[in-house]
């Protein structure tokens, strides 16, 4: 009796562990058959561009006698579609970043798309660019932003041409108590390296030399050269145990409601924060970051938002055709604008919303000699360790030895 | 276990025909069968046999005959141990094993195994997996080419018949057809193209519908037209490139060869990467076994077992601190409102269970923002200025402090509860015997408490070992020494581990499944301990 109960107990456990184990990669074989093929589209993006992807998918649906379905995905997109396509699971089409494609072609998870000359053409040199990797184009880009210079014209009227001019402003609007603070630019607990980056570049800092070809070239780090802790220096100058204007108190969190509180005169941010701006009947204007005087001029990331099809999708070749030949039209581009007023990377698109939106040109223009986010996986081990030397150095810690750890921890990380 | 007097006949008896009844109850084999109980007992089982079923089409569609075996011998085991008056024990057992097994012993080992191996960002699937992206990825136009206009058609039936593509040269408008053989020009009176240049009729084929043809989805994806100058393939359902895929796996070498440039990378099954002679790596890789690996990197790399050293400590202390902080006061609250004389106990009792009823994430955030240095509540309130994340100590204060708030509402609910269980005889008793309050709670309250209690502090402190949110949701770790971001002030094992699987520097499965291991058999030996422990004073109080 015992033994026949530890027996059954056991053949449980077998049985138990046999299908979790299959769990994982049971469902790709599951969803292949036959069965579940029916030229059905599934598209994953985040919540608001899902509300806006909807009655076009819709169309593309009906126009071609497909079901289309898409699906919000409100956290962690990236994370959730690699795992998911890596199961089998995953959408066909999936809409995100662009600095993604390294990260999802290492992981085989996005297929490379095949644009004609002439589509090319009708967008941004910049956004195009932005999505080609390993000389291959992996998304159709539908946005483009970058940070800019928000300011209340109440307070600041005229728009400042060096930091400067922006910290003596600050700071007399502070004496005469219109302001609490020089600056909203967020930099938290842990450091924010895109936000932080106009200013680390203006003082002469890179991330990564480029190679023959323009492309970002893992091997020539600039993170813990002479150049970098240089420009960390005068980053640390600006910070709290120097002229007070970047703190570590002003994180994501705060930095908008901080400006929309009118407890500063200038935000650094892009144009999602427009939204909240307006909201708060705030006298703004829009205009690019400025840089040291006589350093070199401050360059934003530029990053685009993108279509990707998916390289384990089970409706590829319907994938191909939405994401090729349907999203580079100009009437998703101003509907997905219209959700989030990111400027079009469609030309045509651009033209078209530009005139009832003047924030748009001011971002662009903001955004001009912004330099494309890299898109290289090597960029995955820059963020957490640049992010929080910058912190460290706001807090006031020593640049030479922070940056110089930090480099090294960043080139440790590459391989 | 079965009783001797159970005959075998109630082993083949069907549940159910039996008029209720009918025999004497000789014994618990022979318990009444009643309504409520057969239903339940039906629906439960009809529940096995969906879940059996519903997990038997994967197992059949990847071909896993041996867990489908296991699968159908589990599903007959549970109908027969439930149908059967016998082995009542294991009728109890086996739900309780089943869902340890499939909580707590599967994924361990689940961990254990991944432990052993590279998973994680470029290392995800298999070699094979990795080819294909590879290929597949180097597919490019040949320059100067043709972008084609492409109908799919068949020359069968529309669901199996063997496809072909229709394009269009936009040049010269000719039509031609393509398949696996190459392509072929048709007769321009043949075929009628639309505005576009598209094919939409071609005597002897059915052009498919943009439906029909992706549900033939991969077919298309998969078939290239040879051409002189590469292949035809499909872009979308309605035009068509040529392109050569320059990247092409040598089975022979066990390379991947550029055939432009020549240039070859060989597989390197110790790393999981293709790998050429300079030491370039191309970026898909996959999954190897990497032995003990991840664990000598615990211990040996500097970076790691300095900091992962300094994090165990800190642990201990952060599981402590928050155990026995919110213990102490819960306990001191409940004494309090123990006390005989204590007046509108309910209301302090409502009051104090107040944090306990919020959701601890909002809490956390909120408790947060409160600590930010410059717009924080708590400086603005105290009119200090201290920069709380900014410096390692008042950091970690703040973080127990946090938890302090959140939990002591559950070690004061439990201790109410227990003080209520001791007789207030043996408290009287001792005041009698002439103690002082003091030492009667020493020498008769604490331990009873304690009793009551130690299995509660003990999962309490596991709990505390690895709270993730608590960390995460207010500091992130932070403060963190300037030249070292990975292991910060206030950060726990497990959101160290966090920020390793799946931080900034992209996913380390393999790596965080190891340190996992190193905390679980922490955890293991600390719960191990006191538990025995409690056992040897259960002993003397009981």
């Amino acid at each position: 009796m015992r033994i026949r109960t530890a027996g059954v107990v056991a053949l449980f456990a077998l049985a138990l562990a046999a299908s979790g184990c299959g769990g994982d990669s049971d469902e790709p074989a599951a969803k292949d058959t036959p069965k579940a093929a029916d030229g059905k589209l599934v598209i994953w993006a985040d919540d608001k561009r899902t509300a806006a992807l909807k009655p076009f998918a819709e169309k593309f649906g009906q126009e071609n006698g497909v079901t289309v379905e898409v699906q919000a995905v409100s956290k962690d997109l990236q994370t959730n579609f690699v795992t998911a396509s890596q199961q089998g699971s995953g959408p066909d089409v999936v809409v995100g970043a662009h600095d993604w494609i390294g990260n999802l072609v290492q992981n085989g998870a996005i297929d490379p798309v095949q644009l004609a000359a002439e589509q090319k053409s009708a967008f941004n040199a910049t956004a195009i660019r932005a999505v080609t990797f390993n000389g291959q184009l992996y998304g159709v880009p539908y946005a483009q932003e970058n940070l800019a210079l928000i300011r209340n014209t109440e307070l600041a009227p005229e728009a400042p041409k060096t930091i400067e001019d922006l910290v003596a402003t600050g700071k007399a609007l502070k004496a005469s108590k219109k302001a609490t603070e020089t600056l909203c630019l967020q930099v938290g607990q842990n450091g924010d390296a895109y936000h932080i980056y106009p200013l680390y570049t203006s003082a002469g800092g890179y991330l990564f030399g480029t190679d023959a070809n323009g492309d970002y070239d893992p091997k020539d780090l600039g993170v813990g050269k002479p150049e970098s802790i240089d420009a960390f220096k005068k980053i640390g100058a600006l910070g709290e145990k120097g002229a007070g204007v970047l703190k570590r108190s002003i994180a994501d969190t705060n930095s908008i409601a901080t400006f929309t509180g009118k407890k500063c005169a200038y935000l650094v941010s892009g144009p999602w924060a427009v939204a909240d701006v307006k909201k708060a009947n705030i006298a703004y204007d829009i205009s690019a970051i400025p840089g040291f005087a006589g350093g070199k001029e401050a360059q934003p990331f530029v990053g685009v938002q993108a279509f990707y099809v998916a390289a384990k999708g089970k409706n590829k070749a319907l994938a191909q055709e939405f994401v090729a030949n349907y999203t580079s039209t100009p009437e998703l581009a101003v509907a997905l604008y219209n959700a989030e007023p990111r400027p079009p990377a469609l030309t045509a698109a651009l033209e078209q919303v530009k005139g009832a939106d003047p924030d748009l040109a001011k971002f662009q223009e903001a955004g001009r000699n912004g330099q494309v986010l890299p898109a290289i996986p090597a960029m995955a081990a820059i963020w957490d360790p640049f992010g929080k030397a910058e912190a460290a150095v706001i807090g006031g810690a020593d640049p030479t030895s922070t940056v110089t750890a930090a480099g090294k921890t960043i080139s440790g990380q590459i391989k | 276990m079965s009783t001797p007097l159970s005959g075998p006949g109630s082993a083949t008896q069907t549940p159910g025909r039996e008029p209720v009844g009918s025999r004497l109850p000789r014994s618990r084999d022979d318990a009444p069968i009643t309504v409520t109980g057969l239903a339940g007992k039906v629906l439960l089982l009809g529940l096995t046999a969906g879940v059996a079923v519903w997990a038997a089409f994967p197992l059949i569609a990847a071909g896993l005959w041996v867990g489908l075996a296991l699968l159908a011998a589990a599903t007959a085991g549970l109908f027969y141990l439930y149908l059967t008056r016998r082995h009542i024990p294991a009728k109890y057992l086996v739900p309780g094993t089943l869902f340890l097994i499939a909580f707590q012993v599967f994924p361990v080992l689940y961990t254990a195994s991944t432990a052993f191996t590279n998973f994680g960002d470029g290392h995800r699937g298999s070699k094979d997996d990795a080819i294909v992206a590879i290929e597949s990825s180097s597919v490019t136009q040949v320059p100067g080419s043709a972008e084609y206009a492409l109908s799919i058609a068949t020359t069968g039936d529309p669901a199996t018949g063997a496809l072909v593509f229709l394009v269009t040269d936009p040049g010269t408008g000719a039509v031609s057809v393509g398949d696996t053989d190459g392509l072929r020009r048709l007769d321009p009176a043949d075929v009628t193209v639309a505005a576009g240049g598209r094919v939409t009729a071609a005597d002897g084929y059915t052009v498919l519908s943009v439906g029909q043809a992706s549900s033939r989805s991969k077919e298309i994806t998969d078939l290239v037209v040879p051409t002189p100058g590469g292949a035809l393939r499909s872009s979308g359902l309605s035009r068509a490139y040529e392109g050569t895929a320059v990247r092409a796996y040598d089975a022979g070498c066990d390379c991947v060869r550029d055939t432009e440039t020549g240039q070859t990378w060989t597989a390197d099954d110790e790393a999981g990467a293709f790998v050429a002679a300079d030491g370039e790596r191309l970026t898909q890789g996959w999954k190897v076994n990497v032995g003990l690996a991840n664990f000598t990197r615990v211990l040996t790399d500097e970076n790691i077992s300095g900091p992962f050293l300094s994090s165990l400590l800190w642990n201990f202390a952060f599981a402590i601190g928050s155990t026995g902080g919110t213990f102490l006061l819960g306990m001191l609250i409940a004494l309090v409102l123990h006390a005989p004389r204590m007046r509108g106990t309910n209301l302090y009792r409502v009051v104090l269970v107040l944090p306990y009823a919020m959701p601890s994430f909002a809490m956390l955030l909120a408790w947060r923002d409160m600590f930010n240095a410059d717009f924080g509540l708590i400086n603005s309130l105290l009119g200090v200025n201290v920069d709380w994340f900014g410096h390692p100590w008042t950091a970690r204060f703040a973080v127990i402090l946090v938890q302090l708030w959140l939990g002591y509402p559950y070690m004061f609910l439990v201790a109410t509860g227990a003080l209520q269980a001791i007789p207030r005889e043996l408290t009287e008793a001792t005041s009698v015997d002439g103690a002082s309050p003091w030492q009667s709670f020493r020498a008769v309250t604490l331990p009873l408490l304690l009793v009551a209690l130690s299995p509660l502090l003990i999962s309490s402190f596991a709990f505390n070992f690895n709270n993730f949110n608590a960390i995460y949701l207010t500091t992130e770790g932070a403060p963190f020494p300037a030249d070292n971001p990975a292991n910060g002030a206030t950060d726990l094992l497990i959101t160290y581990t966090y920020r390793l699987a799946f931080g900034g520097q992209g996913a380390q499965f393999g790596f965080a499944a190891a340190i996992s291991l190193f905390i679980f058999a922490i955890v293991a030996v600390v719960s191990a301990v006191s538990f025995r422990r409690t056992r040897k004073q259960e002993e003397v109080y009981a």
